[in-house]
């Protein structure tokens, strides 16, 4: 097959796959455009709704029986929780496990290694009972720290990959000039860890953002719902009905995931190579 | 600092993310293996020990069969459609040409789009009559009346069509990450040999990528028995319980039923059944890559 033919094929094949993994975007923010109560959208009518109902947007947004607003503020609280929780006690560990010698350290790192393989559903049961009696059902705490369970021992993993390559000369450099341990961690390694920082941020964001059984184990009032847990909510209550509604809050839910994705994705890109092939 | 001194300000750095571990994953486990021994009701004081009672019961009951049946088969068909369709997606992205980055992202959104929100737009994809698909066929000239999600076998089957969609982009990347650390010299020899497109994949590629492939069979395993948020939304477990997979199974023994020392005997079994498949396919790809290496 000559060149310009191939070329086309495989132009041909690529604007296929896109088309199948942005259609239901595309779908979601024009239905929520058509009128609250219109039937759901066919292909024929997607496009040429009976108006622009962007009033769906505002409706949504302060309906009183589902404060999307406040599910929103409670996915950002959390989120930002997780995040900062993740990143102190990765970075720590994995400085430990990267820098000092001590003993037993290689015994425990496979140990963290370990938890990576129970799968999260054993724990969430126990986990329940256990936040039950810490009295931390429905509040941030009890939604915040029991949510670094998966990501703790990949976040450690994945940052002492980052801090290997870090060379040693630098800490070497460091220690001359009277650094502490604490020293070498705060102004050598962790300034030098930005983009391995930033990629587990990123992973901890959609990952938080995006969890549904925790979020919705975890609360009860719906005060204290997340986003992704309002939106079945949400889904419930129309009962395949009223999909306009539905899919305005299904956006609003999927922009601020979409944003952090596009302006990080080259720190996803990074993370699976390190956590996948170095290891 | 030389080789093998002892320095105890490890135990400092390392003590939050221990502690913490600790606390919210080995006790936990622990604590769950406990509650699988008892008949453990969430809204009952008494907590009887009976041992091994949940599991010998488990044995016998044919809805856990049931979805333990179900899972193999969404395993089965969705873990191997999955590594070959990214695999191929793969392929095409990284070769260099124009614009190919913007279609990695675009492969990518689903991933880290939420579950919740992509199963609606599901739901509407699979809709007799007005949805995507039954358009489309209705388009072309077939059946567009089927309602996918209501039919034993199809609910199952769109199951995993979903998880294709889904699973594509964080695959697609890996493989990616891997093909990109073949050396070029390889495939410049072989061009020299006058090796076809087929016999360069076949013999460079594949055995190259092996350790990425096992990376990616064994983490779509390990995430393909954990489905949960899918038939959440889209399907309870029907039609006629043919997508009640173990994940659902035990969400509904502890969160309606509220048994959850049998949900923490299923918990076991789910985690046995994964741990073992894992260790088999660990087995399997390491002995193929042998076998490769020695050919």
């Amino acid at each position: 097959m000559s060149r310009p033919w191939r070329t086309i094929l495989v132009y041909a094949a690529l604007v296929t796959i896109a088309v199948t993994t942005v259609i239901p975007l595309v779908w979601m923010v024009f239905t929520s455009l058509h009128p609250p109560m219109a039937q759901i959208p066919t292909m024929r009518t997607l496009f040429t709704p009976d108006g622009w109902h962007f009033e769906n947007y505002h409706y949504v947004l302060t309906f009183g029986e589902l404060p999307i607003a406040r599910f929103a503020l409670n996915s950002f609280i959390v989120t930002t929780g997780v995040v900062l929780f993740q990143l102190t006690l990765c970075s720590l560990a994995a400085f430990a496990f990267s820098r000092l010698n001590w003993r037993g350290r290689d015994t425990l790192f496979f140990v963290f290694l370990l938890t990576m393989m129970i799968p999260g559903q054993v724990l969430v049961v126990p986990l329940f009972t256990f936040v039950q009696k810490l009295g931390w059902l429905d509040t941030y705490w009890g939604l915040i720290v029991p949510y670094a369970y998966l990501s703790t021992a990949f976040g450690t993993f994945l940052l002492r990959q980052f801090f290997n390559s870090i060379p040693r000369s630098l800490d070497e450099a460091a220690r001359l000039d009277g650094c502490s341990d604490w020293g070498i961690f705060w102004h050598v390694i962790l300034p030098s860890s930005k983009p391995a920082l930033a990629t587990l941020a990123a992973f901890g964001f959609i990952w938080t953002w995006t969890d549904f059984y925790w979020a919705m184990l975890a609360t009860s009032s719906t005060e204290m719902r997340t986003l992704e847990v309002g939106l079945s909510v949400f889904k419930d209550a129309y009962g395949g009905m009223r999909w306009p509604l539905q899919m305005t809050a299904a956006v609003i839910v999927l922009t601020p995931v979409l944003i952090v994705f596009l302006a990080m994705q080259r720190f996803f890109v990074r993370g699976m190579v390190l956590s996948g092939l170095k290891g | 600092m030389h080789q093998g001194d002892h320095n105890w300000r490890g135990y400092v750095f390392v003590a939050p993310a221990t502690i913490y571990l600790g606390l919210f994953a080995f006790f936990p486990m622990l604590f769950a293996a406990w509650m699988a021994l008892h008949r453990w009701h969430l809204l009952k004081e008494n907590h009887e020990f009976i041992g091994l009672g949940n599991f010998l019961a488990l044995a016998q009951d044919p809805f856990f069969r049931n979805a333990i049946a179900n899972t193999l088969v969404y395993v089965a068909a969705s873990v191997p459609l999955g590594v070959i369709t990214s695999l191929a997606v793969a392929l095409l992205v990284a070769q260099p040409l124009r614009g190919v980055g913007l279609f990695r992202t675009l492969f990518y959104i689903p991933a880290v789009a939420s579950q919740v929100a992509i199963s609606m737009v599901w739901i509407w994809i699979l809709l007799p009559e007005v949805g995507l698909l039954n358009s489309a066929l209705s388009w072309v000239g077939f059946d567009g009346s089927r309602n996918y999600l209501a039919e034993p076998g199809w609910a199952m089957a769109a199951l995993v069509a979903m998880s294709l969609w889904i699973g594509l982009g964080p695959r697609m990347v890996i493989f990616l990450a891997g093909l990109q650390n073949i050396p070029e010299q390889l495939y410049e020899a072989a061009a020299i040999d006058g090796a076809t497109g087929w016999q360069r994949f076949r013999h460079i590629t594949l055995p190259m990528l092996a350790p990425t492939t096992l990376f990616v069979v064994v983490t779509t395993t390990i995430a393909a028995f954990q489905l949960f948020t899918p038939v959440y939304m889209m399907t309870r477990g029907g039609p006629r319980r043919t997508t009640d997979v173990v994940l659902y199974h035990i969400y509904r023994e502890a969160w309606q039923k509220f048994e959850v020392g049998t949900a923490s005997a299923m918990s076991y079994v789910l985690f046995a059944m994964i741990l073992l498949v894992a260790l088999v396919q660990f087995r399997i790809m390491r002995r193929s890559m042998q076998e490769g290496a020695a050919a």
